[in-house]
């Protein structure tokens, strides 16, 4: 636990640290003169404000999107299906995270080119593939962090004992109301955990939106850029500081909620 | 609650320690880092590279070499199997070569300052900022017996020599290229306006080179389009002129759909249709052109461009096997098949006996007018590069943050 902390929370205080420096704009040399002047850039030129925007907005729809698909999925994995299809669903569930990241997102790629299989599909009905894009990208990240959405709700519903369901028949609940007032509250911190990956993944990615997301860039292709191509490691690491805050933010409204507790 | 103490109590001590290492940083970093500051202002005049010891003679082979590289400068025959120079090499002297390769020349200089790599080939946008940082030595030409049959209009220029020392050995030079789908792009364009102006009629399936320096490419069409801006040269932009490039670009990133900096992603949208369009090195037609109805043309208002160096890293452990490699790769033959798997011209002038018929004569190679027509990347700095005094011209730091904003 104390090497966690100095390893974990050391490097986050030397990236702040790093934030405070300028490198020079020449031969990329870092300055170590403290000084404001990455953040007040971050603040003041809209781009930033905007990429932020997007980034979040993209990490909010694939959490939102991977809980509604991951949700009848888990249920019937838990539910319904015989332990033997219960055993097989699993299996099927965790074999596509054997596969490379790169391989994955290079298959939407694919998918999603303007030759590829969805304009074949689309075709017929006078339509085009979107081609690459912030779409492209939702919809390859949904499909990446799907798994870790499924299984901390398939746990969560496993856990969940069939004679509180068949109580709540007994009493005269539907199907809504055992759903609304059984399920989902006991479910809700499986939910919250498997929004936490899905979530900070999108947030972090860089490579799928530079593999999918055409001309986009999200905060950590910035990041990215700035450190390979702009040789620019302080105003990277200032960068760096807002998915950092933004999860903080998240990770106490999760705090609140009292779901960590329950895990 | 104990548990958390503990927590605390580590994130503390962790903070402690990262405050502590920053100091040290500060304490002795403080003076290079004032070095490099003055080194950045006495740029142009009189610029004082650090103090990096030059080889002065040869030893034994290391048997190890690390090249950093663009792609197609080190072929050792696994894209191609008759294009191959480093295997040669490799049984010449016995220095295995690792390849590494990096799609812009702001990849090459941070991962040059990584300190792992022994040789690089640099452009001009590069170079100068590796030789200010100190990341690569001065090159003693003497212990390079082919560097003598190189052309004498690539030796000594600002770009690769400090004060009339080489920091390197030249490579070869060429010119950025637009390339087209000749099933889709009709009429045949003959300027860079059909990828500015024009860039409506492909919107979407518009492609451009991922890195700052591309505003250059902007800035020579406006040179050409719009002389009242008096664009002079277009690595020397005044706030103003920028301002009109990011414009021009702001514009076309509209209908841009992908950057490339990979040249293998340029080519793979090329063949699936997802780009139709857009500026290219000749490597990269010469691959694409299997299988996809690719053409490239020089446009009329001629072309950024690239004239290339090969440099030792200041801390290579290999230094001898690094000598082995810039003789080797400026020697007639690997000169002359770089440049033709590559498409540029080289800087050996007994290469262009070695090449295909005609081939020299179409890069116009050592055609000393022709080369000085082709705008060479270079690093924007404070000090115009075309002479003005009376404005400060605008940064490469500048330009990476407009290229941020214009990608939006």
């Amino acid at each position: 636990m104390l090497w966690l902390g100095v390893a974990y929370l050391g490097a986050l205080a030397a990236l702040f640290i790093t934030a405070l420096w300028t490198a020079n704009g020449f031969t990329g040399n870092i300055e170590r003169t403290w000084t404001l002047d990455n953040f007040r850039e971050l603040f003041s030129q809209e781009v930033y404000r905007t990429i932020t925007i997007r980034t979040l907005l993209t990490a909010v729809g694939v959490t939102i999107i991977d809980a509604v698909i991951a949700f009848p999925v888990a249920l019937y994995m838990a539910k319904v299906a015989s332990p033997r299809a219960q055993r097989l669903l699993v299996i099927a569930i965790l074999t596509p995270l054997w596969a490379s990241y790169l391989v994955k997102a290079y298959a939407w790629r694919g998918m999603f080119s303007s030759s590829g299989p969805i304009d074949w599909l689309l075709s017929p009905f006078g339509l085009s593939s979107p081609g690459y894009g912030l779409f492209a990208t939702v919809v390859t990240l949904s499909y990446l962090w799907l798994p870790y959405m499924i299984l901390p709700m398939y746990a969560g519903l496993e856990r969940l004992p069939n004679s509180l369901l068949e109580a709540s028949a007994d009493l005269g609940a539907g199907a809504g109301v055992t759903m609304r007032r059984v399920i989902l509250p006991v479910l809700f911190p499986a939910v919250v955990a498997g929004s936490i990956f899905a979530f900070s993944l999108t947030l972090g990615d860089y490579i799928a939106v530079q593999i999918v997301g055409g001309a986009n860039q999200m905060l950590g292709n910035v990041i990215y850029d700035n450190v390979l191509k702009g040789n620019n490691l302080p105003f990277a690491a200032a960068v760096a500081t807002i998915p950092v805050v933004i999860m903080l933010v998240y990770l106490a409204a999760v705090r609140r909620t009292g779901a960590l507790e329950n895990l | 609650m104990r548990n958390r103490r503990t927590f605390a109590g580590a994130a503390a001590l962790g903070f402690a320690l990262a405050v502590s290492l920053a100091a040290c940083g500060t304490d002795s970093g403080g003076d290079s880092g004032a070095d490099s500051e003055e080194q950045a202002a006495e740029e142009q005049g009189g610029f004082t590279p650090p103090d990096i010891p030059m080889a002065s003679e040869l030893g034994d082979n290391e048997g190890a070499l690390s090249v950093l590289a663009w792609p197609g400068y080190a072929e050792d025959g696994s894209t191609d199997k008759s294009v191959d120079w480093v295997t040669p090499f490799e049984e010449e002297t016995g220095c295995q070569v690792d390849v590494k390769y990096f799609g812009t020349s702001d990849e090459a200089v941070t991962l040059m300052k990584s300190g792992q790599y022994d040789v690089v080939s640099a452009s001009g946008d590069a170079t100068l900022r590796l030789i200010a940082a100190g990341d690569v030595a001065p090159v003693n030409t003497d212990l390079i017996p082919n560097y003598a049959d190189e052309w004498d209009f690539l030796k000594d220029r600002p770009w690769n020599s400090v004060n009339g020392q080489m920091y390197g050995v030249p490579h070869g030079y060429g010119a950025n290229l637009l390339m087209y789908n000749t099933d889709v792009v009709s009429p045949e364009p003959t300027s860079w306006g059909a990828v500015f102006d024009g860039a409506a009629d492909y919107s979407g399936k518009v492609t451009s080179y991922d890195s700052p320096i591309y505003i250059a490419d902007a800035a020579l069409y406006l040179m050409k389009t719009q002389p009242d801006l008096g664009i002079e040269d277009p690595y020397a932009l005044d706030a103003d002129q920028l301002a009109a490039a990011v414009d021009l670009l702001k514009a076309q990133r509209e209908h841009v759909g992908e950057y490339w900096s990979d040249y293998l992603k340029e080519i793979q949208a090329f063949q699936t249709g997802d780009s139709v369009i857009g500026t290219t090195w000749q490597v990269i037609v010469n691959l694409a052109e299997a299988d996809t109805p690719v053409k490239a043309i020089l446009p009329e208002e001629g072309a950024t461009g690239w004239s290339d160096t090969w440099m030792i890293g200041a801390d290579t452990e290999h230094p001898n096997c690094s000598y082995a490699w810039l003789n080797h790769i400026t020697s007639p033959e690997a000169n002359a098949a770089v440049a033709e798997w590559f498409g540029e011209a080289p800087a050996n002038s007994k290469a262009c006996d070695l090449t295909s018929e005609g081939f020299c004569d179409s890069y116009h190679a050592g055609d000393e007018a022709y080369a000085e027509q082709i705008h060479y990347w270079t690093t924007p700095i404070e000090q115009c590069l075309d002479g003005r005094t009376d404005v400060t011209c605008t940064t490469y730091q500048e330009w990476t943050q407009a290229w941020t904003e214009i990608k939006g």
